[in-house]
């Protein structure tokens, strides 16, 4: 591979392996995406974090690359969004082909008004490092490289773990421990669970190569074209001028001789044309599957991302999924160790991603059968939408090569206060906030004044300072963003006063002077009302937090 | 209309049968499943009305093969 070499990141001896066995209050094992999302965001809210990872580096291949806007929000909040979004590829247009034809186009974020686009492309190994780079400015999070967890014990008020180094094993124990250990999840079969589900019989190259070219960084998404005939391709561009390239070869293909650069480079060359210039950086060839625990949380352990649920990796909704997982989980866990919440409400977790993966599930499943059809009638539906999809407007929305990631809406959560007032949009309670242009002390994007902590977000003069204040006092502390025609000098602790200087604010909340919207640490909607009234808010807040 | 039709809707129902028989006339039998798959999302989106759809399917399962609960 000539445009990354992966870093090495050096094992060191703890004092703990000279200790029996010593205690932290917080376990994370694997050091992906989602176990050091959720590493940062603990470290954040003080909470001391061990990461454990069998390996010293990060990825190894591109594996995700397409990071949403959701994901992306929640890398601004925990202080790494700016290095993905500056290194990756941008991009909110896909493309899709049937032979010569384009049958089907979407546009993932039409409107303008939102600081992070639909969609970026960024290497997967280019996440980690700056996922690392951050947890290592955080003092209150450790990364431990080369501690394979061997052996897992759950036992009254914790677990036990075995942890296996290059200078011999070790024991620790936690209170709470969180599962990112991957698809193949050590820790899930040392416990003895399953994940349940379905292979997808087909076998897909995946290749990066490194390609100057002027192709825009819309994904492209072909059917049965010239160059590939009766499967499927994919190009999409990532950082670097790596472009990642799928080839669809069927279920009997044998994956040893088509990950050979000899059978790789005819079909790169049929399909960028014999002149191109490319070399290839990395190949595989996979088999998807869809699969979930049926639980994510077995007492004081939490699986999250592939883990606790895979994915076929059209829509790309596997990391983006597992970094929603931990972003739901932290602010949880912490509200539970504080003593402000009851255990209850990190039930809410599995209830609230158990379901955003079966969302997952379903859309992945349709479009993995879109492509690779599972019987001979299905292939016949589906080339029949292919064909109407040229003349006819209504087929083209039939045509599915993924639905890409939009972030879950937690619509049926127990933690949502149901409307009691009509509203306009579809920022509904369970909605992640939308975002929008702002002037305001701190940053000119709104989502950035939701700080992590519960949030009421007021139209107008509808909380008064001195309530403003009083919520700010209570248990669960709730800040309150003022909306108002122009902005204060300065941000307090306990409120801000920001100003819709697009009107995007009013528009997409339907934000008439006097509505006031609740969001969770993590974004989410959990009510909102035409008028304030404190009693109401604190019940809100209590419902969302498990001690209603 | 907000239930499937059965009774007679067809002005001309040997004319009409002709037709659709002679659809497939010189078409391989790849060719006419195609065919016969195009017809019937033409009209799903003709119809549109998602629980006519589903009449029409419980309907075209009956007699073939159990009915199953939906998903």
């Amino acid at each position: 591979m000539t445009s990354y070499t992966n870093p090495i990141y050096a094992y060191r001896r703890s004092p703990d392996q000279d200790r029996d066995v010593s205690h932290h209050p917080v376990i994370i094992v694997g050091a992906g995406p989602v176990g050091l999302a959720a590493a940062i965001d603990l470290a954040q809210r003080d909470i001391a974090v061990l990461v454990l990872d069998e390996d010293q580096t990060v990825s190894v291949g591109s594996r995700a690359i397409c990071w949403a806007k959701r994901t992306l929000e929640i890398f601004d909040r925990l202080g790494c969004g700016e290095p993905v979004v500056r290194k990756g590829v941008g991009w909110n247009v896909g493309k899709v082909f049937h032979r010569n034809d384009l049958v089907f186009q979407f546009d993932l974020l039409p409107e303008h008004g939102h600081r992070r686009p639909a969609f970026v492309n960024l290497q997967q190994y280019y996440v980690e490092e700056y996922l690392v780079d951050r947890v290592s400015v955080l003092p209150a999070a450790e990364i431990r490289w080369m501690n394979k967890v061997v052996g897992v014990t759950p036992q009254a008020g914790g677990v036990l773990l075995r942890i296996d180094t290059p200078e011999g094993d070790y024991a620790l124990t936690c209170e709470w421990l969180i599962v990112a250990d991957g698809a193949r999840s050590p820790v899930r079969t040392m416990l003895g669970l399953e994940a349940e589900g379905q292979v997808f019989h087909d076998r897909f190259l995946i290749t990066d190569i490194r390609m100057k070219s002027d192709f825009p960084p819309e994904r492209r998404f072909w059917f049965d074209p010239p160059f590939h005939p009766n499967q499927s391709a994919l190009l999409h561009r990532q950082a670097d001028d790596v472009w990642r390239v799928d080839f669809q070869l069927g279920w009997d293909a044998d994956p040893e001789e088509e990950k050979k650069p000899a059978r790789i480079l005819p079909r790169l060359r049929a399909m960028l044309g014999a002149e191109a210039n490319f070399e290839i950086e990395w190949a595989s060839v996979y088999t998807f599957q869809c699969r979930r625990m049926p639980f994510f949380r077995h007492g004081r352990v939490f699986f999250t991302g592939d883990a606790a649920h895979l994915l076929s990796p059209f829509g790309a909704r596997g990391a983006n999924s597992g970094i929603q997982d931990a972003d739901n989980l932290v602010w949880k866990l912490k509200l539970v160790m504080d003593g402000t919440a009851p255990d209850r409400l990190l039930d809410t977790y599995d209830i609230e991603r158990t379901a955003a993966a079966d969302e997952n599930i379903r859309n992945s499943t349709r479009s993995t059968d879109f492509i690779t059809p599972k019987s001979a009638v299905s292939r016949t539906f589906r080339d029949a939408v292919l064909a109407l999809a040229k003349h006819h407007a209504f087929a083209r929305r039939l045509v599915n090569s993924g639905r890409l990631s939009v972030p879950t809406v937690l619509a049926e959560s127990p933690l949502n206060t149901p409307d009691q007032d009509r509203f306009a949009g579809s920022i509904v309670p369970g909605a992640p906030a939308a975002d929008a242009p702002v002037s305001g002390p701190g940053s000119k994007w709104f989502i950035d004044y939701l700080h992590g902590v519960f949030t009421l977000v007021a139209f107008g003069d509808a909380v008064p300072a001195a309530a403003a204040a009083t919520l700010f006092q209570d248990d669960i502390r709730c800040r309150v963003v003022h909306v108002r025609a122009g902005s204060s000098g300065s941000e307090a602790d306990s409120q801000v006063v920001i100003a819709d200087s697009a009107g995007l604010l009013a528009k997409r909340y339907d934000g008439r002077p006097g509505t006031c919207y609740l969001f969770r640490p993590d974004q989410h909607v959990c009510a909102r009302w035409r008028a304030f009234d404190l009693a109401a808010v604190r019940a809100a807040i209590a419902r969302a937090t498990g001690n209603a | 209309m907000t239930t499937l039709n059965t009774e007679p809707n067809l002005p001309a129902p040997d004319d009409f049968y002709d037709e659709l028989i002679n659809l497939h006339r010189g078409l391989s039998e790849a060719q006419s499943a195609l065919v016969n798959a195009k017809l019937i999302l033409l009209l799903a989106n003709h119809v549109g009305d998602p629980a006519i759809l589903r009449a029409a399917m419980a309907a075209a399962l009956e007699d073939v093969a159990p009915r199953r609960g939906s998903r």
